[in-house]
């Protein structure tokens, strides 16, 4: 199971109020995670990465175990503690004004 | 018992304003969205009920959120309460905030770059809705004007959405480029008396009209004279700022450019200018009075640096000759320090009589008017900056 924290925002979009649970068969990545989620809550494609190229969209960034992963390929794999549902992987929007 | 629903986007949310055909008191719901961007909110023509919002953020995106209740509940198009989430085979349903390009080879030219500010040429960014404008007859169909420009159309009540292609494919793309907003696609206007026949506006490119339901586009600029630009009467490239149409006489459009007030009697073919007595002529909204095709407003603002009302006195300016005589609207509107704007899409009309008029400023005021302009009051003042007002009258 993967623990994922998503930002106000989005859990408001997703219609949930706390961290969301996640079951992955397979390679837990970036990518799996993010599609794993997306499935679940398709609400929130395209508000993460974009439609058409799956970039993650600029002011968010994907935090795990005190390390930023945002700038990790697609098809990194995530830390054990992430993987084994013993630490949350973060979608935090940025910091900034507005 | 007639009455009317305003429809407010703002930088923050989206508020609902209603009244009885007095239009006196209003009652104001919201925010809706609380913390985003709400650009645009309109809603059905055939049925009031049915209303469309673009939700949008520099973090997180598009969203498209739909109501079928006059704004008591929202929903995501295809991902209602209830609803399943995927198809049988897993996947996701939720399709109504994708907007992605046309590049089928099938549209015949798709433009994969248009001008930057540079001069450079700069590939298609979808960035966000600007304008979703519903069908005059069917609630489902809708278009949806966009950033960078290109229009796009539902046709199932807004899960999904597809480009008309062939706006942006007619081959003057490239020579568009983004104004100070952004390279924004933010009026589209239906004929009502032929509703194959659209109109589209885009900063900074011009306008355009399709005869075919916007399968094929051409740009309706002669006439315009921009002096911003290499060629001042160039095809495309001028910073149209908003256009409107008089609904009893659809042939008739008025535009208000990034300056000069602008008219066209022959569905943009040409057009010529008609700023008369304005104080100045630069501004971004403009409308048509409901009945009166020759009754038009705009709001005078100084300059393009300075995005405020001349002497810090809010004026709507009227004209009842179509044109080049106007008169100032000041009764009821602050008269010395005011230095808010009023951005292109945040002025209506609604179909009552005598004709309500009303705007939002980006200092959070939404004024109306019951008499066509001549007396004016504040329906809500505080709200974060108005970004749109649409209304609906419903009767």
């Amino acid at each position: 199971m993967i623990l994922v924290v998503l930002p106000p925002h989005l859990r408001t979009l997703a219609r949930v109020s706390a961290e969301v649970q996640l079951e992955i068969e397979g390679p837990v990545t970036l990518a799996t995670v993010l599609d794993a989620l997306e499935s679940r809550y398709p609400m929130l494609r395209g508000t993460i990465r974009d439609h058409a190229t799956q970039e993650r969209r600029p002011f968010l960034r994907f935090f795990a175990c005190e390390e930023d992963l945002s700038h990790e390929p697609p098809d990194t794999p995530l830390p054990d503690p992430v993987a084994t549902g013993r630490e949350p992987f973060f979608i935090i929007g940025a910091i900034a004004g507005g | 018992m007639s009455g009317v629903r305003l429809l407010v986007g703002t930088r923050k949310g989206a508020f609902i304003l209603t009244s009885d055909g007095k239009r006196e008191r209003w009652e104001v719901s919201g925010p809706h969205f609380a913390g985003w961007e709400i650009y645009h909110l309109k809603g059905s023509p055939v049925d009031p009920d049915r209303l469309y919002a673009s939700q949008t953020s520099g973090w997180f995106g598009q969203i498209i959120q739909r109501s079928d209740d006059s704004g008591k509940t929202w929903h995501q198009p295809g991902t209602a309460p209830g609803e399943p989430t995927t198809t049988p085979d897993g996947m996701p349903m939720g399709e109504s905030n994708k907007f992605v390009y046309d590049t089928s080879p099938d549209t015949g030219k798709p433009l994969t770059t248009h001008q930057w500010y540079d001069g450079t040429q700069h590939p298609w960014e979808f960035k966000r809705v600007w304008h979703l404008e519903p069908s005059l007859t069917d609630p489902d169909l809708v278009y949806a004007g966009i950033e960078d420009a290109a229009m796009f159309r539902t046709t199932d009540a807004g899960k999904t959405w597809h480009e008309l292609a062939g706006l942006r494919g007619h081959g003057t793309g490239p020579q568009w480029q983004p104004g100070a907003g952004g390279m924004c696609l933010h009026t589209i206007l239906i004929d009502p008396s032929d509703h194959r026949r659209l109109y589209a506006a885009i900063s900074a490119a011009g306008a355009f009209r399709s005869d075919d339901s916007g399968r094929t586009w051409k740009p309706i600029n002669r006439g315009l004279h921009s002096r911003y630009i290499p060629n001042p009467t160039a095809e495309v490239g001028h910073c149209v700022h908003r256009i409107a149409l008089s609904r009893s006489r659809p042939q008739v459009l008025y535009m208000q450019k990034h300056w000069d007030v602008m008219r066209s009697d022959d569905a943009g073919e040409t057009w010529r200018e008609i700023s008369g007595n304005l104080p100045t002529d630069f501004g971004f909204v403009i409308d048509v009075h409901a009945h009166e095709p020759e009754t038009i407003y705009v709001v005078p603002i100084k300059s393009d640096s300075e995005h405020f009302p001349l002497e810090g006195k809010l004026r709507v300016y009227r004209s009842r000759t179509g044109g080049n005589e106007w008169e100032a609207l000041t009764k009821g509107l602050p008269q010395r320090d005011c230095y808010v704007n009023v951005l292109r899409d945040a002025m209506a009309v609604d179909g009552l009589e005598p004709c309500g008029v009303y705007f939002g400023t980006t200092g959070g005021q939404v004024y109306a008017s019951a008499d066509g302009g001549d007396s004016w009051s504040a329906a809500v003042r505080d709200l974060p900056a108005v970004l749109s007002v649409e209304v609906q009258t419903l009767r």
